[in-house]
């Protein structure tokens, strides 16, 4: 059948662009984190919309799995073919097709990444930007918005899925559909006020379609940006610190993070705070208000503001930030993964303290930090374990540490962020039932053959 | 523990108490008001001073029996656990510039020029200026000069011995020479000023680079080439430590063709760069200082704005390069005046 379907494949997409070699399906079935490999029978890249439709329909008429996929660069084995099949490879879908200054979002193919938009905006339309995770350049804007990752401008704007704008999706079952304004009007400006149908493919780890096109919001891209690096010593005091700070709404972008490397940090709490403005009094207007915010920690002398001169601020200016892929290579033998809880900002010390314990007790190199999410609505609290994957124990120590965090996670309220297999029954076990019923009722719907990355979101 | 070295009789029979009459941050209404201040601080006893004092060492220089005030006004703030800075920010400090362990015994030879803790500043030792120097450098041989900024007299005498002990069983014991050249200010200012103030034994000769640089442009003359450019200077907190240096830096403008322009904020009114300010949390004390520094700069139409201090280079060089001038190390300066 595979030598079939290859054949067919390769009709739709030409010869060059699918592969079932063994050394194409050994890269294919995993990713850098732990989650152990699943090889799928054939990779397939698509050009467009129509041949995206296609290979749809194909696996469903030969009723074989089908995983979409970005970057591949999840970390949790989202794009792993757990029941074999295809893996449908969105890079040559890399286009952006319009920028709107004047309403500011841009529309984009699903596999466009991260780094081409930025070095889009940058030369043609200086005056705007959009909301960067810490991920590699090559990681794609559909993913990400997908997972609900968030980023640069989360403080600003939400989620990355809260600055998505509409969709255009292949359905499991083959059709195209458009999702917000661009489904009435030709503008993508936005999901209101319809009735929203995005939701329908965010946070679905690509069980309920295939993204092709998507609008995002883009923002003002300011002349002049600092940096405030905030630094306490309490965990149970930052809730209230995060509280103040994102009161003032001026920040873009707000990222505590603890690590005990360098030896200097250990046991300090830090929040670095993003900011940009028009003309450098504005600036210093915004810092003024950023600092009177927690001025009674700063009197009290139990926090305060790191003096770093303008030469020391542009490693926490660069975007994506080189720290965590610093952290990422601690160990060498290129292994990293992280679990992101997504929680209230309440939970911030237990979920600091959970990272302790648990890196103590698994003896793992931890980098522990969050992302406030709007103005401290939520925060996604991230556990980095970095670990040699050339290392056996190492990888098995990482796992067993992402496994208990998940369970600490989920235990104080928090939810695992782009969930791994294991950690989708973890929730699923907490999920209200009904919820989940209604869950597999939609995918049914979608999805009549069970076609779209099956093994994911499934008792 | 050695005590600073200070003589309470002295200042109870001083008619000026210009070490805060001279104050540029912290104001008094007449002498006698300072005089009370001044003696409540010699007693132990609490003091306005000791919470407004900007730390910028001035009063160091202003003192005309040098009767020590600044570093017994640190020593005051310690012992009264004054913070100067928040909690946080000055034990991240304390750990960050701690002595690592990370030093090796190296073969040196003269003129052994000591960086400090500035690693990327070394490559500022080159060209005919340093001419078969050693350079050494790191977090084991800092000077440790800044914890005046932060109440942290204990950490001086803690760990300066220790840098000391340092620089001679490492480098300079078995070095041809006995001389360090402290590229550093605040170097010189450690291991003169403070170690005799505070009893610490320095067995090496500690030279100031301007008067290596001194030295050296009259053994390079020929290789002059005058620079003929105004130039305004930015005089750092440290070289209150050692005013009689100050001197000499205008004989090294002199040699090299560079005209210091007079300006308000410069010599014995010299203005704190607004570094420390930041690290105290007195923000918007330090942008006035900034924009202090750099309209009087601006107002005198010169071409560099030279700095002594790498801090105040980090701190002012980007506000000063954008305003159109710039920004240059006094070493870097001369040795633009002979080719390098």
């Amino acid at each position: 059948m595979t030598t079939d379907l290859i054949t067919r494949l390769e009709k739709i997409v030409g010869p060059r662009f699918v592969s079932g070699a063994a050394e194409e399906r050994y890269l294919y079935s995993m990713d850098q984190g732990t989650m152990p490999p699943s090889e799928p029978d054939v990779v397939v890249m698509p050009a467009n919309t129509e041949e995206v439709q296609q290979v749809v329909r194909l696996a469903n008429e030969l009723k074989v799995p089908i995983v979409p996929m970005g970057a591949g660069l999840v970390l949790s084995g989202l794009t792993r073919a757990l029941r074999g099949g295809i893996i449908l490879d969105m890079k040559r879908m890399n286009h952006i097709i319009e920028v709107n200054p004047q309403s500011r979002y841009a529309v984009i193919e699903g596999g466009a990444a991260q780094g081409m938009l930025k070095s889009y905006l940058k030369k043609h339309h200086p005056q705007l930007k959009h909301s960067m995770p810490d991920a590699p350049p090559i990681a794609t804007l559909a993913g990400n918005i997908c997972i609900h990752g968030s980023g640069h401008l989360s403080v600003l704007g939400g989620s990355h899925s809260d600055m998505l704008t509409g969709m255009e999706v292949v359905l499991p079952s083959g059709e195209i559909v458009r999702t917000g304004s661009c489904s009435v009007a030709g503008e993508w400006f936005g999901r209101s006020p319809l009735p929203d149908l995005s939701g329908l493919f965010l946070g679905w780890s690509g069980t309920t379609g295939i993204v092709t096109k998507l609008g995002i919001k883009l923002f003002p891209s300011y002349k002049h940006n600092d940096v405030l690096v905030f630094v306490a010593e309490d965990a149970d005091q930052m809730p209230d610190m995060i509280s103040k700070l994102t009161s003032t709404q001026v920040a873009e972008d707000m990222t505590p993070w603890m690590t005990p490397k360098p030896d200097w940090a250990k046991g300090f709490l830090h929040i670095n705070i993003a900011y940009g403005a028009h003309t450098k009094k504005e600036l210093t207007f915004k810092r003024n208000l950023l600092q009177a915010s927690v001025k009674k920690y700063i009197d009290d002398k139990v926090a305060g503001f790191l003096p770093l001169p303008a030469p020391q601020k542009g490693r926490f200016l660069q975007i994506p930030s080189p720290d965590l892929v610093r952290f990422a290579d601690l160990r060498k033998g290129g292994g990293f993964e992280y679990v992101g809880a997504i929680m209230a900002i309440e939970h911030f010390p237990q979920a600091y303290r959970a990272g302790l314990e648990i890196a103590e007790k698994y003896n793992v190199s931890y980098s522990l930090g969050a992302r406030i999410i709007g103005a401290g609505h939520s925060m996604m609290f991230f556990f980095a374990y970095a670990f040699n994957r050339a290392d056996a124990e190492d990888v098995k120590r990482a796992s067993d540490a992402l496994e208990a965090t998940n369970t600490a996670a989920l235990a104080m309220g928090g939810i695992p962020w782009k969930a791994e297999q294991p950690a989708q029954q973890q929730i699923i076990d907490q999920m209200d039932p009904e919820t989940f019923a209604l869950m597999g009722r939609i995918r049914s719907v979608l999805d009549p053959n069970g076609i779209m990355n099956p093994g994911n979101w499934e008792k | 523990m050695n005590s600073i070295k200070f003589d309470p009789d002295v200042c109870v029979n001083c008619e000026t108490i210009d070490c805060l009459m001279k104050c540029q941050y912290v104001s008094f209404k007449d002498v006698a008001e300072a005089r009370d201040e001044k003696l409540k601080i010699n007693d132990g006893k609490d003091s306005r001073v000791l919470e407004e004092c900007l730390t910028c060492y001035a009063c160091q220089e202003y003192c005309p029996v040098d009767n020590n005030p600044f570093f017994l006004l640190v020593e005051r703030q310690e012992e009264k656990g004054f913070l100067p800075a928040p909690r946080p920010i000055i034990e991240e400090q304390l750990r960050m510039m701690a002595p690592k362990g990370r030093i090796a015994k190296e073969t040196v030879s003269g003129p052994v020029v000591d960086m400090c803790a500035f690693p990327m500043l070394t490559g500022c030792v080159r060209g005919k200026l340093f001419e078969g120097a050693s350079t050494i450098v790191g977090t084991d041989i800092f000077c440790n000069i800044m914890w005046l900024h932060f109440a942290k007299n204990s950490t001086i005498r803690e760990r300066v011995p220790e840098m000391i002990d340092n620089i001679m069983s490492f480098y300079l014991a078995d070095a041809d020479t006995n001389e360090l050249v402290c590229f550093h200010d605040e170097c010189y200012g450690t291991y003169t000023s403070v170690a005799d103030a505070y009893g610490i034994n320095v067995p090496f000769k500690p030279i100031h680079q301007f008067d290596y640089y001194n030295q050296r442009l009259d053994v390079l003359k020929d290789k002059i080439t005058p620079i003929n450019a105004k130039i305004v200077y930015q005089r750092p907190c440290s070289n209150r430590l050692c005013p009689q240096t100050d001197p000499v830096l205008d004989e090294i403008f002199e040699k090299i063709g560079a005209e210091r322009v007079p300006r308000k904020y410069d010599r014995a009114n010299a203005l704190c760069c607004g570094g420390v300010p930041r690290a105290h949390q007195r923000d918007e004390l330090a942008d006035e200082l900034v924009d202090k520094n750099i309209n009087d700069m601006l107002s005198v139409g010169a071409t560099y704005c030279v700095f002594n201090c790498p801090f105040c280079m980090a701190t002012l060089g980007q506000e000063v390069a954008e305003q159109g001038l710039m920004p240059i190390l006094v070493s870097d300066l001369v040795q633009i005046a002979l080719g390098d």
